[in-house]
């Protein structure tokens, strides 16, 4: 069953194309890795799948429906959240509170003016679950702004988990994290398959191999092939294009 | 989370001092065999209303509103619209105050919110003139000159606020409800998403927020609250004219915002008072005072950026 189901996708800038005519098709519960080169687009892509960006043609269907149109508040609200590359969270928050305001966003109207929203039970205890998915309930009552890097990384998740996505786009989430962090990370996406549909954005060539199901490959804003890792990893146009000059590199 | 509610219950704190010291400001001045000071006073808790109002949006939305004096305006000219038509009662008057208030900002902020940072400052800015200069042609009501009240607003038929003593308090107890009421709003649901637009925009939007209502409703109560203190001004001075609504005093408004430091809402009150009494004081003193204000001012944003706030912080200690 598809999920997310995107066709003939185009984007320009001037003369540059840097979206040519994409059609991805992610099926219920798969975690799909889109990998590319540098410059081969793959943060365009996002953009215009979350919302940030319009594209020039083409559409996008979550669960059957066209949201090409909308924007990328009412697309997290129908259930296609995102984490970014560049972390963004709410500096002068709590750990807790950056998640518990991605539950309220969900839970309820935040027209709201009396109750203090912090003592409001459902939304803690269901932050506190993302934050135990994301590990980070020990990190809970901390400023955000006072997480180490691999921390920004794992509150990005965990937001992007609590507004509870049928699709969850995860933008190169192990951008800059390494060595036992970065398994870490990849251990706890593991976990998370079957759970979340995801499409993953990702440089980290290890990573994506260990996790996806289904691998597509962006070169030149193009997909030149999807399939499994395995073909993929065998398929001739995807090791000239990309990951020959990977390891020549 | 427990930073954060100590801050809370700091805020809370300064301004119970706050109050308290102004409860006893009226003997005080009569001890001081001085009763003119409690005009000043109530003066200065009326400016205190509108300065938290506008710390609301400012310090907790990042909307700079630089015109945010138009809706002292509106208060004061309900209080010398309605009166010349013999309805003097105050409660009629604060809530035609805020109905008008209200109309303004939802309009006037639904276009301005299209615009971020300089632009909404300028944008606000053209709509506060412009209301300025709508209250200016009314000539039945003074124009440029303004118009005298006869009396001060009644309330329940009575003319309980005559007295000065009796208007100061009424100042003050809605100063304290008005303050329980944005606390509240800071703390709640809305609070928290209107203060996450804030911290970071982007963020707020792929959790599934759109920014623009929330903005809207807080910029939409936030003129409310300062109607109030237009229509206690227009009591405390018992005259009304355009110049409650000038640019000028729209600066003022920000300039008490950021003196008490912003997001804090007891700092605003702190601000307010410190800025007026700052003004009396060096006016008596020599009559280039804005000079030296303006001195004081920018030594108050080089050494603590945070306002009189972050320097009482600085002094006891707390980093946060």
């Amino acid at each position: 069953m598809s999920r997310l189901h995107v066709s003939g996708l185009s984007k320009h800038f001037g003369a540059l194309t840097v979206t040519n005519d994409v059609t991805l098709d992610v099926t219920s519960g798969e975690l799909h890795a889109i990998i590319g080169p540098n410059g081969a687009g793959k943060t365009t892509l996002v953009a215009q799948l979350s919302g940030e960006l319009r594209p020039d043609s083409g559409s996008i269907l979550l669960d059957g429906r066209d949201i090409t149109d909308l924007s990328m508040p009412r697309r997290v609200r129908l259930g296609l959240a995102r984490s970014f590359q560049i972390t963004q969270v709410l500096p002068g928050f709590t750990v807790l509170e950056n998640v518990a305001l991605a539950v309220q966003a969900r839970q309820g109207s935040s027209f709201r003016f009396f109750a203090p929203v912090g003592q409001e039970a459902p939304l803690n205890d269901a932050a506190h679950d993302a934050l135990r998915d994301a590990g980070l309930e020990d990190r809970a009552v901390l400023q955000a702004a006072a997480l180490s890097h691999g921390e920004h990384r794992r509150l990005e998740l965990a937001i992007a988990l609590a507004t509870q996505p049928k699709v969850l786009l995860l933008d190169e989430p192990l951008a800059g994290v390494g060595g036992a962090e970065a398994e870490d990370f990849i251990a706890r996406l593991k976990s998370l398959k079957g759970r979340f549909t995801m499409v993953l954005i990702e440089h980290d060539m290890e990573a994506v191999f260990a996790l996806a199901d289904r691998v597509s490959v962006l070169v030149y804003g193009q997909i030149i092939a999807t399939g499994t890792p395995e073909q993929i990893r065998s398929d001739p146009k995807v090791r000239s294009a990309y990951l020959g000059e990977e390891e020549g590199a | 989370m427990i930073a954060q509610r100590a801050r809370l219950a700091t805020r809370v704190k300064v301004a119970l001092i706050l109050f308290a010291l102004f409860a006893v400001f009226p003997p005080l001045a009569f001890a001081l065999n001085d009763p003119f000071l409690i005009l000043i006073g109530t003066r200065i808790l009326a400016y205190a209303i509108a300065a938290m109002a506008l710390d609301l949006i400012l310090g907790f939305g990042a909307m700079v509103s630089f015109g945010h004096a138009a809706y002292l305006g509106f208060g004061a000219y309900a209080v010398a619209i309605l009166s010349s038509y013999g309805i003097s009662d105050l409660v009629v008057q604060m809530v035609v105050a805020m109905l008008g208030a209200a109309i303004f900002a939802l309009v006037t902020g639904a276009i301005s919110l299209r615009t971020q940072g300089v632009y909404f400052i300028m944008i606000t800015l053209a709509f506060g003139q412009m209301a300025f200069f709508f209250f200016t042609s009314l000539s039945a009501y003074g124009g440029d000159d303004g118009v005298g009240l006869p009396q001060r607003s009644t309330l329940f038929g009575r003319d309980i606020l005559g007295g000065d003593t009796a208007l100061y308090y009424t100042t003050l107890v809605l100063l304290m409800v008005l303050f329980a009421l944005c606390h509240m709003i800071v703390r709640s649901r809305f609070g928290r998403v209107l203060t996450g637009i804030r911290e970071n925009r982007l963020r707020m939007e792929a959790i599934g927020f759109a920014p623009f209502r929330y903005q809207l409703t807080a910029f939409v109560i936030s003129g409310c609250l300062t109607s109030v203190a237009g229509v206690l001004l227009a009591n405390q001075a018992q005259f009304v004219s355009p110049a409650f609504m000038s640019w000028h005093r729209s600066g003022e408004l920000i300039v008490m915002v950021v003196l008490g430091g912003i997001g804090t809402l007891s700092g605003a009150i702190g601000g307010a008072v410190a800025a007026l009494l700052l003004e009396e004081l060096l006016g008596m003193l020599t009559e280039h005072w804005r000079l030296w204000f303006g001195v004081f001012l920018v030594l108050m944003v080089l050494f603590s950026p945070r306002g009189i706030t972050g320097a009482i912080r600085q002094i006891i200690g707390r980093k946060t």
